[in-house]
């Protein structure tokens, strides 16, 4: 599938994730943080650039991961990202959703 | 003489254990394998346990009988790996090693959310990725009168991400034999965006979900188990009631990792992903649910991972580069109850997908699809682990690299 977003065509998956992370750009996240409801603040930043982190060290994305963060606490997290915040922030963070093997 | 030391003696360092010693050179090399457990456990057997349809005897040998002569086996606690002066300490020893290979696995952390293992655990809170967990619940099972069943798994990842899916399935079949399926109220919970979450598995499988009336609840993020109101809670505050809750408890490395500080948060040690050397130490090498390349954990990922790292072992010892040629294959029967299981086949690269296996258009094994040749392959498998898998011998036709012979790319 491909999506156009901020004049760029993009891959995406069936739901809408970025299948090429080197296509993602601000421009891009702060368009589909807007089709979600979310206008970015610093301190979305903040959380996509930790996500960004670390998927790139090949760390698992877990809520509690959050919690360790010492970027956000859990609570902050839902507000940010309301109705299922990881999968949310990820989709803006041009990174894959957390799955299993099927 | 030199020495290659390998910790953990479960089916991965038993694995490398025989591939290494007909291929490393007696008169050179000195193999010594630790692990602080006598037995072997056959874990996915675990997952039959609880229904009755294995014995424990099915499940657990004493692990000696696996470790090659000529090897030197020491049945010990690891105190501490020391990295950079390339030594282990065990509970009263200490061994110099010339290589290292990590094969210390994962295991359930339930500590790591608040009330789980709290005054119900084992007696309406049960995990099935322990042989103690597996057996308490096959014991309440024998006898319990129904009600809401909650099947549940914390976080990603998790040893054998399929299991909480087989489990409920398996519970489906079990309840509908005894008679009393119309007395328990099935309800699969996890932190995932579906039960299924690969776009062809969704197609193909979402149905069995419908089809077997259980309920799916999806994004529950477990902040705690409330052991007085009998119910899971997650942070955005929604609740699910259970009055027997089988989950599958955060999975972590092994402590010793932790306290030899070599892993990530979740005591995971950084391999890279295709030779399955440690990132950071050169002289050490990481398999099976120990590291943190994003792999199933699985065993038939630690058997494929062994091949490529047996060769990498013998490359590094010649001083040549080593083969960047792991791909994260995995490949895995799912049970899905009334005596059926699907076969899936995948990699890092590709999801699981429809086709043949293992011969392209022939099979005989179908993938992604239920059939009953799938299940008996599921059972001959523990056949398999003990007399093949273990001692390092190849499975006949399957390769230790994906192919896409036989497979729908479309």
């Amino acid at each position: 599938m491909d999506l156009n977003i901020a004049g760029i065509r993009l891959d995406v998956t069936e739901d809408g994730y970025l299948t090429d992370v080197s296509q993602w750009n601000k421009e891009i996240a702060v368009e589909i943080a807007k089709e979600n409801g979310i206008e970015l603040t610093d301190k979305h930043w903040e959380v996509l650039y930790w996500i960004q982190d670390q998927v790139k060290n090949d760390v698992a994305l877990s809520v509690r991961g959050i919690k360790k963060s010492g970027v956000i606490d859990i609570k902050e997290f839902y507000e940010l990202f309301p109705g299922g915040p990881l999968k949310i922030s990820t989709k803006i963070a041009g990174v894959p959703k957390p799955k299993s093997c099927i | 003489m030199k020495n290659l030391v390998i910790l953990g003696a479960g089916t991965s360092g038993t694995m490398m254990a025989n591939h290494l010693v007909s291929k490393l050179p007696k008169k050179e090399w000195k193999i010594t394998i630790v692990d602080q457990y006598k037995t072997h456990y056959y874990q996915p057997g675990f997952l039959f346990l609880p229904f009755d349809i294995y014995t424990e005897d099915q499940v657990k040998k004493v692990g000696k009988k696996f470790i090659p002569n000529g090897v030197n086996y020491i049945q010990k606690k690891i105190e501490q790996i020391f990295p950079t002066e390339n030594k282990v300490e065990l509970e009263d020893e200490t061994l110099q090693y010339d290589i290292l290979i990590v094969a210390t696995g994962c295991k359930i952390a339930p500590q790591e959310t608040e009330g789980m293992k709290g005054k119900n655990w084992h007696k309406t809170v049960f995990d099935f990725y322990t042989y103690e967990g597996s057996l308490a619940l096959r014991n309440k099972l024998r006898d319990w009168k129904g009600g809401k069943m909650v099947v549940h798994f914390t976080e990603m990842p998790i040893k054998c991400p399929v299991a909480p899916l087989e489990f409920v399935f398996l519970a489906d079949s079990y309840f509908t034999k005894k008679g009393m399926r119309d007395k328990v109220d099935l309800t699969y919970v996890t932190p995932l965006g579906g039960a299924f979450t690969k776009p062809k598995a969704t197609a193909a499988l979402s149905h069995l979900m419908k089809e077997k009336n259980i309920k799916v609840v999806t994004d529950f993020n477990i902040e705690r188990v409330d052991n007085e109101k009998n119910q899971i809670v997650d942070y955005a505050d929604t609740t699910v009631d259970f009055d027997l809750l089988v989950t599958v408890p955060t999975n972590m490395g092994d402590e010793v990792i932790e306290r030899s500080g070599m892993g990530d948060d979740l005591n995971f040690v950084p391999t890279h992903h295709n030779t399955l050397q440690s990132i950071d130490y050169e002289n050490v090498f990481v398999i099976g649910d120990a590291t943190n390349v994003p792999a199933s954990k699985a065993g038939s990922v630690a058997h494929f991972a062994s091949e490529t790292l047996t060769d990498n072992i013998l490359l590094y010892i010649d001083g040549k580069p080593l083969k960047e040629e792991f791909d994260g294959h995995a490949n895995c029967f799912i049970e899905t109850g009334k005596n059926k299981a699907l076969l899936i086949d995948f990699n890092y690269k590709y999801e699981p997908l429809e086709g043949t296996f293992p011969i392209a258009g022939i099979g005989p094994l179908k993938l992604l699809k239920e059939s009953i040749f799938n299940h008996w392959g599921k059972l001959a498998f523990r056949w398999i682990y003990w007399n093949m898998l273990l001692k390092g011998i190849p499975i006949p036709m399957v390769s230790r690299n994906m192919s896409l012979k036989g497979k729908k790319i479309n």
